[in-house]
């Protein structure tokens, strides 16, 4: 068993737990993620980890409730525990000197992302972030972000904090500007990073994303997070998370993440009545 | 002496189009007087011939005889005295091609019903309600790791612990069992019963760890730094293969891991009261023939499809299954399509798998498998409509554990290098046995490796002195 050592609701619907959980904190890298648990009846869901402490023990997961699963969690309290949490899992971020580094953070995808620019800032990147929610309620580590940031940009969709904008607007404006950008990094939404990627594509900047297809064990041995990346089969737990945009067949992850639409929608009505008929 | 009975006590089986509809057991196992029946016939031949076809050297006369002398708690110890894992051995085995094939009566006629006469042993005593545990020699101070938790890791655990070293058994997954437990079905191999011969190796003394990915929260250098003496890799073979032909990405196209990963281990035919979802399809189409097809298979048609077909590129008599498993099938309805494989699949605008193009086949000349080599005919394509398709080609070892171990060699295959007999790989203190040295073979065989590689270890411990 996992213990959560501390929650927190960060904004509405987004939690961020920090889990016990040792020996994946030992080992956690940037872009790593891992593959929970709540108890024996659970789906085993992945998360990437937004941080960790190697001296206490710990990871911090980030997630929104989106499913059965995520809900499930986000009912426990701290001092409860989850059955099992396993990782690090995946390649960790590819972490080096590259010069001008563009990190952009959608929605949750805010969460990951700052692991990854504080390790890009620590390797001696000037780190030029972006941050976009929907609205202002929905923004959270902005000052996290700026910490290990050279500039900050902060976008919303509806205008309700900084910016009124999608991300891809401040990311076109600065690969169309004066300074030489050498690296994009864009974590989110699918349908996010794929624009981010069809942003950066004219102009060739290399462009690293996150992928987020269902999973099972996470370790190699399903094939359901299967990607093709330049026309090859990539299984994401292993062979990712993270890809190049420019590669990625987006329609393909697309499809691949509605395939239990259906039975979620089904499991949701489920878990709703049992709530019903509980209350 | 009585003359002996040809025939052997057959199986009671749940009926075909009863258990096509549920997941429980489909062999029921025999009862006490079926057992004996079928014990009497033993010949009690001095040859033991049988012994000699057990991987495990199971003294397999002499449990028979202790059923015969109505004494079960020396059957068991008889039985456990070489295979901690009886109550799956008697159901999961290929006795046919091992133990069985030998008999002396197999001559005349059937041979004894072996493994049906271990799973009977076993049965009696986990209804006993409680397991007596083996003598357990001095602790030896030596300490070993086993990685994966499957057949060969358990052998391997259970035997060192037996001889006094304290183990620790490293698992990826968040059960013990390994294939046992994500690969066969509960139809076949019930889950209580894996369980139940985990908890006899956990009674050992073993340590077991799960949710711990070797090659990932820790690496083998790690652990043989950390104080373990030696280590054992029973790792599997984890990593599906796919037919590399278009649209096999395709919603609905899953790999038979997958499929039964989320069927066995996870319980999906118990979604939503489990929370883990499958597709339940209404035309399933299984590419494979081997004993994962089978499985696949079956349980698609217990998922609730309405039409379930065996794509199989050469013929029947190729067919790589146990001939049990291949009758089960099709006594369930199960439609087999011969010298048949897949071209491509095609998929609606959704991105879902609508139908497969399947090429007829021919066979040709013996290849070096030593089976007639299929041959596609061209222009032979045909359309077949499905929904779901489960691709069961075979598995080959997961690279997360090699590729992360300084020393390690592994084969073009992906499998790694080690000596048949004990089990020694190119690393000094690191053994490994079953699936992650053959590719994908029997629970049986792994288990034998597991044996003879806690016995090369034991050695080397000795050596090593304390």
């Amino acid at each position: 068993m996992y213990k959560i050592m501390s929650r927190e609701t960060l904004v509405p619907n987004n939690h961020l737990f920090k889990i016990e959980a040792p020996a994946v904190a030992r080992k956690a890298c940037a872009g790593q993620f891992v593959v929970i648990m709540i108890d024996d009846k659970g789906e085993r869901i992945p998360l990437t980890i937004a941080d960790w402490d190697r001296e206490e023990g710990s990871i911090t997961i980030v997630f929104m409730e989106v499913g059965v699963t995520t809900r499930k969690l986000a009912q426990l309290k701290t001092g409860d525990s989850i059955a099992n949490f396993i990782g690090p899992l995946g390649e960790p971020s590819h972490i080096e000197k590259f010069g001008t580094v563009v990190c952009v953070g959608g929605g949750v995808g805010v969460a990951p992302i700052f692991p990854i620019a504080r390790a890009l800032k620590e390797a001696g990147n000037k780190i030029i972030s972006i941050i976009g929610t929907r609205s202002k309620d929905l923004l959270f580590w902005e000052d996290r972000v700026r910490e290990v940031s050279d500039s900050l940009t902060v976008t919303t969709d509806d205008g309700s904090y900084g910016r009124k904008a999608l991300v891809t607007e401040p990311l076109k404006e600065l690969l169309e500007g004066a300074e030489k950008i050498d690296r994009v990094v864009a974590i989110g939404p699918a349908i996010m990073m794929k624009f981010c990627a069809k942003t950066t594509e004219p102009f060739a900047v290399p462009t690293t994303v996150s992928l987020n297809p269902i999973m099972v064990d996470g370790t190699g041995m399903c094939g359901c997070c299967r990607v093709e990346v330049g026309g090859e089969t990539k299984f994401t737990c292993v062979d990712g998370p993270e890809f190049d945009g420019h590669l990625v067949d987006w329609d393909l992850l697309f499809a691949r993440q509605r395939i239990y639409i259906d039975e979620e929608k089904h499991a949701m009505e489920c878990a709703c009545g049992e709530v019903a008929s509980h209350g | 002496m009585a003359k002996v009975d040809l025939n052997r006590v057959s199986m009671p089986k749940q009926e075909p189009e009863v258990r096509a509809g549920n997941f429980n057991e489909v062999a029921l196992g025999y009862n006490a007087e079926q057992a004996l029946y079928e014990a009497n016939r033993c010949i009690q031949c001095p040859k033991k011939l049988c012994v000699g076809g057990c991987p495990v050297d199971v003294d397999i006369p002499d449990f028979i005889n202790a059923i015969r002398e109505g004494d079960m708690p020396e059957a068991v110890r008889i039985l456990k005295g070489k295979n901690s894992l009886p109550g799956i051995c008697g159901r999961v085995c290929p006795q046919e091609t091992q133990c069985e094939e030998v008999c002396s009566l197999g001559k005349k006629g059937a041979p004894i019903a072996v493994g049906r006469l271990e799973r009977y042993v076993a049965d009696w005593e986990l209804a006993q309600g409680q397991m007596e545990k083996p003598q357990i020699a001095k602790a030896t101070g030596k300490r070993v790791a086993v990685i994966g938790s499957g057949p060969a890791g358990l052998t391997a655990a259970a035997d060192l612990a037996k001889i006094g070293h304290q183990v620790t058994l490293f698992e990826a997954l968040h059960v013990a069992g390994g294939v046992l437990m994500y690969g066969i079905p509960e139809f076949r191999l019930p889950k209580h019963i894996v369980q139940t011969e985990v908890d006899y190796v956990k009674s050992l003394g073993v340590d077991l760890r799960l949710d711990f990915v070797v090659g990932k929260t820790v690496t083998i250098d790690e652990i043989l730094k950390d104080s373990y003496n030696a280590v054992f890799m029973g790792t599997g073979a984890g990593l599906p293969m796919f037919l590399n032909i278009p649209g096999e990405n395709f919603n609905g196209i899953y790999s038979a891991n997958e499929f039964l990963t989320r069927t066995n281990l996870m319980k999906a035919y118990l979604f939503p009261e489990y929370d883990t979802p499958i597709k339940r399809g209404r035309r399933v189409m299984v590419v494979g023939g081997g004993n994962v097809a089978m499985d696949s298979a079956r349980c698609a048609l217990r998922l609730g499809a309405d039409e379930v077909y065996i794509v199989y590129r050469r013929s029947e008599v190729e067919l790589p299954a146990r001939r049990e498993e291949v009758e089960n099938a099709q006594e369930e309805g199960i439609i087999f399509k011969f010298l048949t494989n897949p071209k491509r699949f095609i998929g609606d605008d959704q991105g879902w798998v609508v139908g497969a193009e399947c090429y007829e086949m021919e066979l040709g000349e013996p290849d070096d498998s030593g089976r007639r080599r299929p041959i596609t005919k061209e222009g032979s394509e045909f359309m077949l409509d499905v929904d779901t398709v489960v691709i069961a080609l075979g598995t080959t070892p997961n690279p997360l554990v090699p590729t992360t171990t300084k020393g390690l060699d592994v084969t073009k295959r992906g499998t790694v290098v080690a000596d048949e007999k004990e089990g020694k790989t190119t690393k000094p203190g690191v053994w490994a046995g079953g699936d992650v040295v053959t590719g994908a073979a029997t629970v049986i065989s792994a288990m034998g490796a597991g044996k003879r590689a806690a016995a090369s270890i034991d050695e080397y411990l000795g050596q090593q002195g304390g």
